[in-house]
């Protein structure tokens, strides 16, 4: 049994091996290609080397623009989000009434895609801001805290799940054996709870990267970068290069792979970071 | 071994799907007759097509697919499409602008017969070597849509601060802004919120002040230069009538039903179904906001009551100022389908446009005004506003103007003025700010395209 099984696993690895190649390797191998040319259609370019790079980053100032704001907005939804995330989780790990009713509420939002999530917010944000007879494009700050709320309300509940996850995992006796050496509660907090949940908190400030870094139909349907840019984040800048000039679709390629690279560097560094604090138990 | 039984199953699954889609496919073609693609623009009539390239194979055999792109996304649509075997064959490009992007994809249509029957031959897209690259198969014309019976209302009022009697004598601005405001300070006696409609700013929602409100100014800008339109004349403007922009913008912004600082979240629907719903008297919208109109449900406009008034915003002479007439849909033929698939796709838009059974449906299922001389003069839609448009048309002494945004420099420089125009209305920016980056965006973006 065990030896056919050895036999065959590459023939079985071999449908997912297709899928994988077919809706990922050869897109992103085009795509970086077509980055150096410029195209109408995916099949019909012409190579001019760098050009596009150039372009994405002379022409105007929005890229960078959108690069700051993104990464802001990073900054400020990681701490927010797993802050929360962890603050609830530890409510929630200790067995008070309704636990499982809210754990669900919690995780609900997420369930709940994001061009949906945008409108709804624009409603209650706008709905809120008609105090004062205004709405979310008056004012950059209104969109980027709009969005940070919205990434907030949505990512918690994922996130909290993972680290209810992670302290459950944290042996008991531990924790036994820190009260009764007198350990107070904050004490045991951050000496034997947080290094123990620290693959936790890896997963979840990667999540939070990514997520906030990606961030796209949210962005469109929230504040679709009024006023005048200032709220658009990188994906949404693409987009907008990528059908706002005619011609520019290899600019908009660049800015993709620059994209690309920026969350792929962040993200590795991020992971060496987090992941080095873990321990063993 | 339950596992591997499950895998089993499911790869036999996959198998199956697939095998049967490739033979779903091989079979479509094996077929022998031609297929014409047509990418829609319009998804309001989607069906209606869909409904006519039935008549069609019924009466011709030829085999006509409608696909049609989702609201403001057919550049996406088609980019995406044009890389595909499934290529559409009949296509439509915007104007001047539209056939530079697609240009490699333009066959010549100086030979075809819809062409021919092309009344005004000065409509089509031409390229530099003075081909015909994009027959113009619709006429539209847009202005300010207001409810008669909401002006007579306000004609008839006792204590009203102006002297007309009637819309026949608004014909300037001056005019136009003693009636707005004092019809605004009239407004609960209208029974109305406001006399303008809100001037939507949402992103995206932004086109009837960023391309067609901004038309009428560098219309006569380029008019007063003597600008070819076709040259690169064009690459670099001074907005020369920005001041009587900002009269007509204002004029919407502070006689709307809503206020000023609150235009950043209005669509244009929300607009439309204001007038409908007769809260406001008037809105700036074209002939092919008629089904926005007519199928807003509690609709209360009655269509004999619906009028259009050109567009004026305090240009000398523009008492004889019409309504903004032009066209951004033109037919456009793939050269890379091959020869059977084009010529296929030319006899049918000919047909469409020439034979009883597709008249009936341009005129009167699809509303459009159509532009070839294949129509007698009473097979015109019969929708209030088409009539409008065609009456102004018509009228001794009235100089339509030219839709010329067609050639602005790009979408990101439409977006941009949408933008700066928002925060204007906010009252977040100076107008003059707003004219200073209005004109270095269209230089920035005219040499950005090039």
């Amino acid at each position: 049994m065990k030896k056919s099984l050895k036999k065959y696993f590459p023939l079985f690895l071999l449908p997912t091996l297709a899928a994988f190649i077919i809706a990922f390797i050869v897109p992103f191998v085009m795509g970086v290609a077509l980055s150096f040319t410029e195209f109408k259609t995916v099949t019909d370019a012409k190579w001019v080397g760098f050009d596009n790079y150039v372009r994405a980053f002379t022409t105007d100032s929005d890229f960078l623009h959108a690069l700051g704001f993104t990464s802001l907005f990073a900054v400020v939804s990681i701490v927010t989000v797993n802050v929360i995330a962890f603050i609830l989780a530890l409510m929630l790990a200790r067995g008070i009434r309704g636990t499982n009713f809210f754990r669900s509420v919690f995780f609900m939002p997420n369930l709940i895609g994001g061009i949906v999530l945008g409108y709804i917010w624009n409603l209650l944000i706008n709905g809120l801001l008609s105090v004062n007879g205004v709405d979310i494009t008056y004012k950059t700050q209104y969109g980027c805290w709009g969005l940070v709320v919205m990434t907030n309300w949505q990512l918690i509940g994922y996130m909290m799940v993972i680290y209810i996850a992670g302290l459950q995992n944290v042996p008991t006796d531990l924790i036994e054996a820190a009260s009764i050496d007198g350990a107070s509660p904050l004490k045991t907090l951050f000496r034997i709870k947080i290094p123990l949940v620290m693959p936790s908190i890896t997963i979840c400030t990667f999540l939070t990267l990514t997520n906030s870094f990606k961030m796209f139909d949210q962005n469109l349907a929230l504040t679709a970068g009024a006023p005048e840019r200032t709220t658009q984040m990188l994906a949404l800048n693409i987009y907008d290069t990528f059908y706002g000039r005619m011609g520019w679709q290899g600019v908009g390629q660049a800015k993709a792979v620059v994209f690309f690279l920026i969350v792929a560097v962040l993200a590795f560094v991020q992971l060496r970071l987090t992941g080095s604090k873990e321990v063993e138990h | 071994m339950n596992l591997i039984k499950k895998l089993l199953t499911a790869m036999m699954a996959v198998a199956l799907t697939a095998g049967s889609i490739l033979t779903m496919s091989s079979c479509s073609n094996t077929g022998e007759t031609v297929t014409v693609r047509y990418l829609n623009f319009k998804p309001e009539i989607a069906d209606k097509y869909n409904e006519l390239a039935k008549e069609y194979q019924a009466e011709t055999g030829v085999r006509v697919i409608v696909d049609t792109a989702a609201n403001n996304t057919y550049e996406q649509t088609l980019m995406a499409k044009m890389a595909t075997d499934e290529a559409p064959t009949l296509f439509q490009i915007n104007g001047p602008k539209g056939y530079a992007n697609w240009k490699d994809y333009c066959a010549d249509l100086s030979q075809s017969e819809l062409y021919q029957h092309l009344s005004d031959k000065s409509l089509a897209v031409t390229g530099a070597d003075g081909k015909v690259y994009g027959i113009p198969y619709v006429v539209e014309g847009y202005g300010i849509i207001y409810n008669e019976a909401i002006t007579d209302r306000y004609f008839a009022l006792a204590d009203k601060g102006t002297a007309y009697k009637s819309m026949d004598e608004i014909n300037n601005y001056q005019k136009l802004k003693e009636l707005v405001e004092d019809m605004q300070n009239h407004a609960d006696d209208l029974g109305i919120d406001g006399v303008f409609a809100s001037t939507s700013f949402k992103s995206g929602e932004d086109w009837r002040w960023q391309s067609h409100l901004t038309n009428l100014p560098l219309y006569y800008e380029f008019e007063s230069n003597d600008i070819d339109l076709t040259g690169n004349g064009t690459d670099e403007i001074t907005f020369k009538y920005s001041d009587q922009f900002k009269n007509i913008l204002d004029l919407y912004l502070n006689n709307s039903v809503v206020d000023r600082k609150l235009v950043g979240t209005k669509t244009v629907a929300d607009s439309m179904a204001e007038f409908a719903l007769e809260k406001c008297a008037m809105v700036q919208n074209g002939n092919w906001a008629w089904s926005q109109i007519g199928d807003v449900s509690g609709n209360k406009v009655k269509s004999e009551n619906i009028k259009l008034l050109p567009i004026y915003s305090g240009i000398d002479g523009e008492e004889s100022q019409g309504l903004c007439i032009g066209t951004e849909n033109f037919y456009a033929i793939n050269k890379k389908s091959s020869e059977a698939e084009q010529q296929a796709a030319l006899d049918f838009i000919y047909w469409m446009y020439s034979s009883e059974k597709g008249k009936q449906y341009v005129t009167n299922e699809f509303g459009f005004i159509a532009p070839f001389d294949t129509f007698d003069d009473d097979e015109k839609p019969q929708d209030p506003l088409a009539l409008e448009v065609i009456d102004w048309m018509n009228k001794d002494g009235i100089n339509s103007i030219a839709w010329n945004f067609t050639i602005f420099p790009s979408q990101t420089f439409k977006d941009e003025f949408g933008s700066s125009l928002l925060k204007y209305a906010q009252g977040n920016k100076k107008w003059d700010d707003v004219v200073k980056d209005m004109v270095s965006s269209w230089k920035k973006e005219s040499s950005a395209a090039a």
